[in-house]
This record gives C-alpha cells, structure tokens and sequence, in this order.
C-alpha cells in the first residue's frame, strides 16, 4: 500500500489513507467474482498483453468470459508463433480428493485446449498435463489461495 | 529379501476353548479395556549371542511390542510389569492364578525364547486368569532376525483368540513420504510396518509419486508417478524393485487399485479431459473400458468378492458415490445425502464402504453400507480424505493436512488410524510427513 507522501496537511493525510485503505480491502474482494479469481497477482504472461493462465470455480472447469478473452489473446499469440508448442498445466485448489483433483486438473487444461483449438490452433502443438492439487501457486490455506490455484497454465515447451 | 517370508513351523501346543471366560467384544467402542499382563518372555540360558541382535533384551523387547500392539487396539489395557508376580520362566510353567488376578489381570501372556544354530525358537500360552486355564499356545522357528514379526505375530494369535476376529499386527503400510514447503513437495514411496518400525522408501524423489496400494495377496504395488512427466499407473515388486507402466495409455492414468484376486488393476484414465474407468488384467494385457461418461469417474474399488465396484463420479453434478457391476451394468447411485463424497473403499469383510465426505468446509470420514444406507461419520477435520482398511475390516487409515498460513507454514500431513466404532483416534507415527497409507494383508496368513 503506497501512503500519500504529502504530509502538509494533517487532516488531509488521514482522510486519505481512510480512503486508501478502503480501496484496498474492496480491491481484495473484488479480485474474486463469483468464486473466480480475477486479480494479476500469480499471472506470468507468454508475451506483453498475454497472460499465460486462466482461473476457475471451484470445482468447475467452464470458461469465463474473461478466461476466454486471456485465451484468444494466447491464440493469436500461437498462431504468430508457429512453431512454438505449448503444455497447458490443470490445476485444483487443495479442497478437495487427491484422485478427483487430478481428474478435475485434466478437465481444466483440456478445457483450455479446446478453446484454443476453436481459434485455430493445432491439438498438436498442444499437450496437457494435470497436477490435480500437487503444485499449488499460493500455498496458503485461504479462499483467495484458492481461487488463484484453481487454474490452467499455457508454458512453452519449446 | 527372501527371507521376509517367515521360514515358519507353527504347530499348536493346545487348544482349550472350552469353559474360556473372557471375551472382547469389538462390535462397539470399547471404554472398558480387558486389563492383561504380558510377562517379558523368558530367554534360554542356553542361548547364544549375536552380533547386531541383543539375545538377552529379545524377552522383553518382544514383550514391549506385543504390549504396543495390544494398547493400540484400544481394546486391552496392558499392566505394568513393575506390579507383575512371577518370573517369566515360572509363570510360563504354570501362573499362580489366583496372584495374578490380585494385581487385577483377567489374561496372562507368557512365552520363551531360545536363539541357538542361527535360529530363533519362540513359545508362548496366553492364559485366562478369571477361568485359571491355558486359552491358546504356540509355538514357532524362525530367523533371529524376523523377531520383530514374531513379536506381531504372537498379537495377531491373542487378538484373534480374545476377540474372535483376524488380527492385523503383521501387516505393514505403505505411504507416499512427503518434506519440502508446501508448493514444492518432494513426495517418496515409503513402507514401514504397521507399528511404525523399519521404514524404508522406495523411491528417490526425483519425480512426483502419489496413491500407492498394495496387492492383496502378493507384495505388489500399484502406485501414480509422474515418471518423465508422464502420469501413469505404474506397478511395483517390492520384494525385487522392478518396476513397469501399467498398459499403454495415450494420456494420464490414475487412481489405480487391484482387484481382489491381484490380477487386475482398475483405474481412471483420462482421454481428451474425459475421465473413466479402466481394467487391465496383469496377465493377458487385456484393456477393459468399464465407464464411458461425460463426466469423472474415477477412485474405483471393488468389493471383496469382485462383482462390484465402487467409484466416484461428477454426473449428477458434484462428487457422489456409485455402485456398478464389475462389467459396469447396473449403476446405482447410493449417496444422496447434504455434502459431497468421494474415495469409495470396500471393506474386506464386503459389509461396508468407507469414504471421505466433504460438508460445509470442513473433511469427514465415514463408512456406509454398500447401498448407501446407515452413513456413519467417524472423524471430521479441517482436511483428511483416503481411508485404507486393516485387513479385518475393523481400523481404518487415512491422512490429514493442516491449515497452512500466508506462506505456506504450519502445513503438515500425517496419517491416523480410527476404529469403524469411530472411537480410538490415533496418530500414526511416521518419520517424515506422511499421505496417500494403503494397509497390506496380513503377512503371514
């Protein structure tokens, strides 16, 4: 959280870090919607402009309309890059079965492969892999922990 | 390792049922443990001393297991010997009833030891004291080494004679060994004995290793490695280390487990980010597909008896149980209940299926009958999921993680065992962290 440098005016301060701080919270809440982490905290990017995952509901592996916008932007990224292969990493949060996460983590990466595949680019080019619950970003046990967890990662692989 | 197997001569000194007084009763909690004096078991004078064995501690460090075996049921209250009232030779001869019960004792368990030739010869009797009679005795030889199953065994032949029911102290567990902060998990394949003694992994670490289970009638394992970061259902000989990839599958295969007869190994197997279940027959290679749904299916288990299985499935939109004919006929849904479910495991005695439920944020596990009728919750926690059962169908082993702070930290996974009572909670001590137990069948059978 930055502070407003400006300490001439007291009063001025005060209000301002009411406000700040205000923000902050509604900004934490507010990079979940609908169970959906929306926020950039985790997020790599395979170029500038394309964030390399995409984020679900607890256990859902449907695409929002903002995984889908991330995903189109990976497609024109690939197909710019021909000769670029990718892997698309499934992953669950930690609240649920070890064998069930490991289904739900392929269903999320073939979810993300599908839609890339609607935009032209080839199931060849593209493997999956599923780590169920086994690789967490954030290993925290928190419901913001979570929603970042519950992802799909596109890495190069070549 | 050959001689795991016992060379073993057992042969019954007596039998004396008849007019035997006392009785565990395992059917329900038991809050009044059967208090029994387990003398340290005398050692022959005649016998000799070896290098990496203490011969003359053996009488009493056999003795202390069997006492461990014994507390950990729950069941038994084992004395302290300070109070004991006869010398272990004397008392395997013929025990002053009537002293023993003053020290409140209702069993006596007695017994010697020789180590002589390079063998160990062991008897014991354990004793009514309310009936003044000799319950059961045996006697066995075996290598000095083996002395610690020995000491299991001699539990598995008390256990069955108080209680009436299979003992499960010969038997060792198998677990995936886990250490590393919690996003970078080196996770091992591990075996130690039931009690926790002798832990040896079998693997290195370098890949990722999840759900390993034992082979009901051999010392096999079938187990998931991420082996070139390829997930597949791996099979394992513990007795020899070889190990190879179950059948030839396109994508990721998981959740395996044998078939009762260990001939079989059903799995999931995930095409296309589609998840079903799958057989292969370890013999002919011949693959089975079992389910063909849109949805999960997966933590498949048959019954005892092989004509059913057990799973786990999303199709009526969150995790429920099914029941299906091993051909995959006749799928019954049999949880309709508030929460959701997975991990289906048949009991070996076939009567109940244990399974972890998840209900408002917080982990259960639980037994039902194989229709799905009479659900019976036994522990709940923050997480705990995979129940394994004892041989006899009476403890169920499963593993717990902790709450993990902003970083990670205070995160632990440990295994637990609990009665199908849902009393007698414990934890299983293991020497690093722990996940993912599979219970052997007894070792000696």
């Amino acid at each position: 959280m930055t502070f407003n440098k400006n300490l001439k005016n007291i009063l001025l301060v005060v209000f301002a870090t009411l406000i700040l701080s205000a923000c902050s919270t509604a900004k934490k809440s507010g990079d979940i919607e609908g169970d959906v982490y929306t926020g950039k905290e985790t997020v790599k990017y395979l170029a500038s402009g394309v964030p390399d995952r995409v984020f679900f509901a607890t256990n859902k592996s449907s695409l929002t309309t903002a995984s889908r916008a991330t995903l189109r932007k990976q497609a024109t990224f690939l197909r710019k890059n021909k000769k670029l292969n990718v892997t698309i990493e499934g992953h669950a949060d930690e609240r649920g079965t070890r064998e069930y996460n490991l289904a739900l983590g392929e269903r999320r990466a073939n979810a993300a492969k599908d839609y890339l595949m609607t935009y032209g680019i080839s199931g060849k080019r593209i493997t999956t892999i599923s780590y169920g619950k086994e690789k967490p970003v954030n290993p925290a046990s928190s419901t913001l922990a979570w929603s970042q967890n519950r992802r799909s990662v596109t890495v190069k692989v070549n | 390792m050959k001689k795991f197997f016992l060379a073993l001569t057992i042969y019954f000194i007596s039998i004396n049922s008849l007019f035997a007084l006392i009785k565990v009763d395992i059917t329900r909690g038991n809050l009044d443990p059967l208090p029994i004096a387990v003398s340290p078991l005398h050692v022959d004078i005649q016998s000799v001393e070896l290098k990496d064995i203490k011969v003359k501690e053996l009488g009493n460090n056999i003795s202390s297991i069997i006492e461990k075996n014994f507390k950990s049921t729950g069941l038994f209250n084992p004395l302290k010997k300070e109070a004991f009232v006869q010398k272990p030779d004397i008392a395997h001869l013929k025990p002053r009833f009537e002293d023993w019960r003053l020290i409140k004792a209702q069993a006596l368990v007695t017994g010697k030891l020789l180590v002589k030739d390079g063998k160990l010869k062991v008897e014991f009797r354990l004793w009514d004291l309310t009936a003044a009679k000799e319950m059961t005795a045996l006697a066995f030889t075996t290598t000095p080494s083996n002395w610690r199953r020995v000491a299991h065994i001699i539990s598995d032949k008390i256990y069955e004679r108080l209680t009436g029911e299979r003992g499960y102290f010969d038997t060792r567990i198998i677990y995936v060994s886990e250490s590393g902060p919690k996003s970078e998990r080196v996770k091992k394949l591990a075996i130690m004995d039931q009690d926790g003694a002798n832990t040896k992994y079998l693997t290195l670490g370098n890949e990722l290793v999840l759900t390993p289970r034992f082979n009901p009638t051999n010392q096999m394992i079938t187990y998931l490695s991420y082996f070139r970061n390829m997930p597949r259902v791996y099979l394992l000989d513990i007795e020899t280390g070889r190990q190879e990839v179950v059948g030839n599958f396109p994508g990721m295969t998981f959740a395996p487990r044998f078939s009762p007869d260990g001939k079989k190994i059903i799995m999931s197997f995930a095409e296309d980010g589609n998840s079903d279940i799958y057989t292969m027959d370890l013999e002919t290679r011949v693959v089975e597909r079992i389910t063909n749904h849109s949805s999960i299916d997966t933590s498949p288990s048959f019954s005892p008896d092989g004509k059913y299985i057990a799973f786990n499935s999303d199709r009526s939109g969150l995790q429920q149980l099914y029941v299906m004919r091993s051909d995959g006929s006749n799928v019954k849904r049999i949880t309709f209940g508030k929460g959701i479910y997975g991990t289906p495991v048949w009991s070996p005695r076939g009567d109940l299926i244990a399974f972890t439920k998840m209900r408002k944020g917080r982990f259960y596990i639980g037994v039902m009958r194989t229709d799905g009728s009479g659900e019976r919750l036994l522990t709940e926690n923050y997480y705990q999921e995979a129940p394994s059962w004892s041989p006899n169908g009476r403890v169920l082993v499963f593993y717990r993680e902790t709450k993990a702070g902003s970083k990670g930290e205070g995160f632990s996974a440990t295994l637990w065992s609990i009665d199908i009572t849902g009393y007698n909670e414990r934890k299983l001590m293991t020497k690093t962290d722990a996940s993912d137990p599979s219970w052997s069948s007894l070792l000696s059978k």
